[in-house]
């Protein structure tokens, strides 16, 4: 309360003492709310309102004590209440005019005495309480914002344990919570004021002049200053009208309309009293309502203007659209040409509409593109963008399918709209910007198809007739193509949508449904989507979900769906319980005890089940619908209707599940339901789409080691394998794919994979295929060569030049793989050789500076094997200029990953006596010993073996102990990893070449944690621990002997 | 009543009303016998006249529309005697409660075409439709909205271009869309979820 009332309260400037609130809406609002809060206290904090204020609040009050009753003593010029504190002193006490107030049960019943009146009682307890907080809870409440006070408050609860404390802890939180909700609050009411500036002002009128003169065409007759002098501000008005914001005045007079006098104001536009004849002076006095701008006003005050203002965008348009094309279809040499025209703007018309748009785009607030040449290249690129993300992602296919008939610019437009929407659809994350696509209004007076009027005629009778002419609207209307575009937005540019979902609401059965059938026709179109859920239509569908009649569930439930694509949209079904709901239409009663049920009874059944899940599909790509549906007991119906044979129910039954399946819940949930065997089951369906989805959602499951074995037990490897046959669905493809890949994780899974002669088959698709379906194919193979017998079936199948081939992608996922992919092929000395011809290590080695660390990390992997296997790998290695310095700078990474990886790479680089040279010279050890002290036991594995290998060089012995690399080494052997047992005692064994590290070791306890090791099954592990404690013996002999002779 | 009389007359309604089960016949019969609330004469020539049976529309059915009323009573009035005698009563209701699709098409057709021609024309379109704009404006501009709205049901019923909706139009208009069926006013009590 406190922040909300000192910050976005708007006082009045005017005095010091006791400053009032000035009467805006925006302290309306906050003192409605003020009022709610206190209000509701008494019933939803019972307790709480009997807590005694520290300090009571008071304020000078206009009641009467004659308005108190009962509960309170009431004398001529004071009043006590009943109530009473600890102390017997009342909570409520008034004595003529001075009020106060000790509780907020007292408040609510002031208030509710108060009655007409409570709203200045609130301001007038604001206005003279200016720190409520401090008053009500105490000083030391006051700044709960601040974390540390917060703790303090706390420990005092912790300590004292004092119910008081605690009850005054929850008021505090119920504040601070009424403060939060009052800031939001005036927030919305911040960002619905609209402030002009001079700068708007003048451009809007600048653009009018230019629009203006005598004839037919223009829009207005003429516009102009009152006043010729402009400040340097930029107004015009007089400075003692600046004060109250007005900018200037201007005399403008429309075609059809006497000449009007209007008043520029930075709270808007408004129509003042007129100049008056005699004086020339200007009656400053607002006559009409504030627009937010000019242009609003004016089309408010003369159709001839809005009128012709809507031809001028429209010719603009076209224009656009002309110089749009061009480039597209031009040779490149003429493309300068265009550029240069549209720029230059020799065509100055063009120029001016194009500024015309520019002053609407601003005022409407809507995006869109600037300059002609500037829009072609933006949709381009915007489109290719889309392209590649929408290729890496798996839906919308409803919509795809969907065909756009409509010719011209438009379309091309609107379907990029389209596709932006699908994005944001696809994205689960709830927090992102809602990004809105244009808007493409038809104009009002453009040549309209027959259509439009026949539609307009129809939503007329929606409008005014009863239910039975209704009714035959409805159906008419139903006979138009409703999958074309004019027809869908023409019933909403009439104003057809209102109807329509004001019909929703009504109690007339045959009215809803033939409503929803349009509804469900035309939300196809992503701008009808949206202007339905701007005009709340779906709350009312969501209601229609518990309607007793099956058809019309169906109906609102597809038309959800339909709707539910994009963010907004789907956290409203949530936010208006539609989740819930959807969920219980799965629930459609099929008993298995009972199977031959009348027939009739259980498809409508099924037909219900079906649009809910269709719905609760689109709904699913939200991250927090996802979690609603598991919360409405959703996974074990889906896992019930699964088991249906129909296969228009299996589709979104599965989509929604394999939406859902990327959340860690579901994937255990099915498991759990068992619905893993029903997936490996529906992918020998014959519907493609149904095998699409039940791949994919495999592929989403098969993360799980168990489920990868769940697949292999229900007899899913064998489906899966055959599917790779057919490459001519690439979506299709990509889901299996990457079911493949999943399941390959497991050894036993990988075996059965080659028993069906899946690796042949998936080394074909190395070539000519999109990249999503690249990304699972590699990463297949990757996993399937970490066999010895894989490995040569992909180089006998020649699948070792692709995959070196798509070394030179930039696809992220997709490098990962590939360098998985090689690095494994490298293990077999003979795909080496290969790969050594292609330049694949050289390959390898560039993509250690690619920017991603995971690519990078799966590179410096790759070249490991290369390195052992290649012939005369020194020489290769340091024929790449400038390569090992890249590595050795790569030990400066923050990423565990890339560090481990270029760790096992220097190992093996400093294998070869010259290369350890170069890298010691690159300062190798330092930057090693600078990693020891990390916790990551395979980071720890990596750089132990590392450290021994360059200890062979100089005195790198001698300076990894001068750099502090011993200590934390020994560190190392107190670890559980063998892995690293063994790498450090290798390491420590060398080092202890040197007799300081050898002190150091024993300072550090090495000798008892050697001795340990020495007795490990793991042979290489005892002698380097042998080894390095006979050093140390060693060293402690001769020190004896040294000092007794 | 007498039961021994009353039992024949179920007996020979049963055999040519299928949809209800004989008990229900039998309360039929009663509540007949009550609306006509003169249970000393013989049931066979009594019925309800025009009135009384509007007035049963309108408070159970839930009814307003007068001409539909008429209407309505005139396809439960087979034999044509302005008056609805028990076993005209138990055979509407049954079209009226338990009628198959086939059933209530037939009836509401029947309903809807008045001077027994079989085609429903343009005049009587008009007739049912005139009064189902209610914008207040003027009788002219009304009559020219119901004009259309006539022009727009033929143009979606009228399959064969005749001018007037036959019962094959009719058929078929309604069994491409199910909403079609109480096209010109409701005629039926309201639809139960089947």
């Amino acid at each position: 309360m406190g922040v909300a009332l000192t910050r976005s309260a708007q006082w009045t400037a005017a005095g010091r003492g006791t400053r009032t609130l000035e009467t805006t809406p925006l302290n309306e609002a906050i003192l409605k709310e003020i009022i709610m809060f206190v209000e509701s206290f008494i019933y939803k904090y019972p307790q709480e309102a009997h807590y005694v204020f520290v300090d009571p609040l008071e304020w000078k009050t206009n009641l009467n004590p004659s308005a108190f009753e009962s509960g309170y003593s009431v004398s001529e010029t004071t009043v006590k209440s009943e109530e009473v504190d600890k102390n017997g002193k009342p909570l409520l006490f008034l004595s003529v005019p001075q009020i106060k107030v000790r509780s907020f049960g007292q408040l609510a019943r002031l208030l509710l005495i108060a009655k007409n009146t409570k709203f200045q009682e609130a301001q007038a307890c604001v206005e003279a309480n200016r720190n409520p907080i401090a008053k009500i809870l105490g000083l030391d409440y006051d700044t709960l914002t601040e974390d540390s006070s917060k703790v303090n408050i706390l420990d005092k609860i912790i300590k004292e344990d004092d119910p008081e404390i605690d009850m005054k802890m929850k008021i505090a939180m119920l504040l601070k919570q009424l403060d939060l909700h009052l800031l939001n609050h005036s927030l919305k009411h911040i960002s619905l004021e609209i402030r002009l500036n001079p700068g708007t002002v003048k451009n809007d009128i600048e653009l009018l002049k230019r629009f203006s003169g005598k004839g037919e065409h223009t829009v207005l007759e003429y516009i102009d200053y009152t006043s010729d002098y402009e400040f340097s501000n930029g107004c015009r008005a007089p400075p003692w009208r600046q004060v109250h914001g007005e900018i200037c005045y201007v005399l403008v007079k429309p075609h059809d309309v006497e000449t009007l006098c209007v008043t520029c104001s930075s709270e808007g536009v408004f129509l003042n009293g007129g100049k008056t004849e005699d004086e020339g002076e200007i009656n400053y006095e607002r006559k009409g309502a504030v627009y937010k701008d000019l242009v609003t006003f004016l089309k408010e005050k003369s159709a001839k203007f809005s009128e012709n203002m809507s031809k001028q965008e429209f010719a603009f348009s076209e224009e656009q659209q002309k110089e749009k094309d061009q480039p597209n279809e031009e040779p490149k040499k003429e493309e300068a040409i265009t550029f240069r025209k549209a720029v230059t703007g020799s065509d100055r018309s063009t120029q001016e509409k194009n500024q015309i748009n520019f002053g609407k785009t601003r005022m409407t607030k809507r995006l869109e593109p600037s300059l002609n040449w500037k829009a072609t290249v933006d949709s381009k690129e915007r489109r290719s963008l889309v392209r590649d993300s929408q290729e890496e992602k798996h839906i919308g296919r409803l919509e795809k399918a969907r065909p756009s008939v409509s010719p011209g610019r438009a379309q091309i437009v609107r379907k990029s709209a389209e596709k932006i929407e699908e994005i944001i659809s696809e994205s689960s994350s709830e927090s992102e910007e809602d990004e809105e696509p244009p808007d493409h209004r038809q104009e009002a007076n453009a040549d309209l198809p027959s259509e439009y009027w026949q539609i307009q005629k129809l939503v007329k009778y929606l409008k005014g007739g009863n239910q039975t002419a209704t009714v035959i609207a409805l159906c008419s209307m139903k006979d138009f193509n409703l999958a074309h575009e004019t027809c869908q937005l023409a019933i909403r540019d009439v104003g057809g949508l209102e109807v329509l979902i004001n019909l929703l609401d009504t109690d007339e059965v045959k009215c809803k449904i033939g409503s929803l059938k349009i509804l469900k026709e035309i939300s196809h179109n992503p701008q009808i989507r949206r202007n339905i859920v701007d005009l709340g239509g779906l709350p009312i569908m969501v209601k229609i979900l518990d309607s007793p009649y099956k058809t019309l569930k169906c109906l609102a439930a597809e038309t959800i769906a339909n709707v539910a694509k994009f963010r907004r949209a789907r956290r409203a079904v949530r936010s208006h319980g539609g989740i819930t709901k959807l969920v219980a239409l799965l629930d459609c009663g099929q008993n298995s005890t009972e199977p031959a049920q009348s027939s009739l009874y259980e498809t409508r059944d099924m037909e219900v089940a079906r649009c809910g899940a269709l719905a609760l599909w689109s709904c699913s790509k939200s991250y927090a619908n996802k979690e609603a549906i598991r919360k409405a007991g959703g996974i074990p119906l889906l896992a019930r209707l699964l088991k249906t044979s129909h296969e228009n129910v299996l589709i979104p039954v599965v989509g929604t599940l394999q939406e859902c399946a990327s959340e860690e819940s579901y994937r255990a949930a099915i498991k759990a339901e068992r619905i893993i065997e029903n997936l490996v089951k529906n992918l020998n369906s014959e519907n493609e789409q149904l095998q699409e989805h039940c791949a994919m959602a495999i592929y989403q499951c098969a993360e799980d080691e168990e489920t990868r074995d769940l697949v292999r037990l229900h007899g899913g490897l064998k489906p899966l394998a055959s599917l790779l046959n057919n490459t001519d669905n690439k979506e299709r493809l990509a889901a299996v794919t990457g079911a493949i890949w999943k399941c390959s994780i497991s050894k036993e899974n990988v075996t059965k994979f080659r028993e069906y002669k899946a690796i042949e088959t998936l080394v074909g698709l190395l070539t000519d295929q999109p990249e999503e379906v690249l990304v699972n194919v590699v990463g297949a193979l990757g996993e399937c060569c970490q066999e010895y017998e894989n490995r040569v079936i992909v180089r006998k199948c020649g699948g070792i030049q692709p995959l070196v081939n798509l070394l030179v992608g930039i696809n992220q996922a997709l490098l990962v793989n590939v360098t998985k992919a090689v690095g494994a092929c490298a293990l077999e000395p003979e795909s080496m050789t290969i790969i050594d011809r292609l330049d694949g290590v050289r390959l390898l080695w560039s993509l250690l500076k690619n920017p991603h660390p995971d690519v990078k990390a799966s590179a410096a992997w790759a070249l490991c094997p290369c390195i052992q296997n290649a012939k005369d790998a020194g020489e290769m290695v340091r024929s790449f200029v400038g390569g090992l310095e890249l590595v050795v700078n790569l030990l400066k990474s923050d990423n565990k990953e890339v560090l481990a990886s270029v760790c096992a790479a220097i190992t093996n680089i400093a294998k070869d006596q010259e290369n350890l040279a170069v890298i010691t010279d690159h300062g190798v050890v330092p930057l090693l010993s600078k990693l020891a002290n990390t916790n990551s036991d395979k980071l720890r594995h990596h750089l132990a073996e590392a450290i021994s290998h360059c200890c062979m060089w100089g005195r790198n012995r001698v300076a990894f102990g001068e750099h502090n690399a011993v200590a934390p080494l020994v560190r190392y052997l107190k670890s559980n990893d063998t892995n690293v047992h063994r790498a450090t005692a290798q390491a420590l064994y060398q080092l202890s070449e040197d007799a300081d590290n050898c002190i150091t070791m024993h300072e550090n306890g090495a000798v008892k944690l050697l001795l340990d090791m020495v007795g490990s099954p793991d042979q290489e592990l005892q002698e380097a621990a042998a080894g390095c404690i006979s050093n140390i013996r060693r060293l402690a002999l001769a020190t004896e002997k040294a000092r007794y002779t | 009543m007498d039961p021994k009389a009353l039992k024949k007359l179920v007996e020979s309604i049963s055999n040519t009303v299928k949809s209800f089960k004989k008990s229900e016949v039998e309360c039929l019969i009663r509540l007949f016998h009550k609306l006509v609330g003169r249970a000393d004469v013989r049931l066979d020539n009594v019925g309800l006249d025009r009135n009384a049976f509007r007035g049963i529309l309108y408070s159970i059915f839930g009814m307003t529309d007068d001409v539909l009323m008429n209407r309505v009573f005139f396809a439960f009035d087979k034999d044509n005697d302005n008056c609805i005698n028990v076993k005209e009563w138990v055979k509407g209701l049954s079209v009226f409660l338990r009628g198959t699709f086939e059933e209530r098409l037939k009836f509401c057709f029947e309903v809807y075409y008045l001077n027994g021609d079989g085609y429903i024309s343009r005049e009587e379109i008009f007739d049912m439709l005139k009064n189902s704009l209610h914008q207040p404006s003027s009788e002219e501009e009304t009559d020219e909205g119901i004009k259309e709205l006539v022009d727009i049901t033929l143009k979606k019923m009228d399959y064969d271009n005749d001018g007037k909706i036959s019962f094959a139009d009719f058929e078929k208009a309604v069994k491409e869309e199910r909403l079609l069926l109480e096209v010109f006013g409701p005629c039926l009590p309201e639809a139960k979820e089947e």
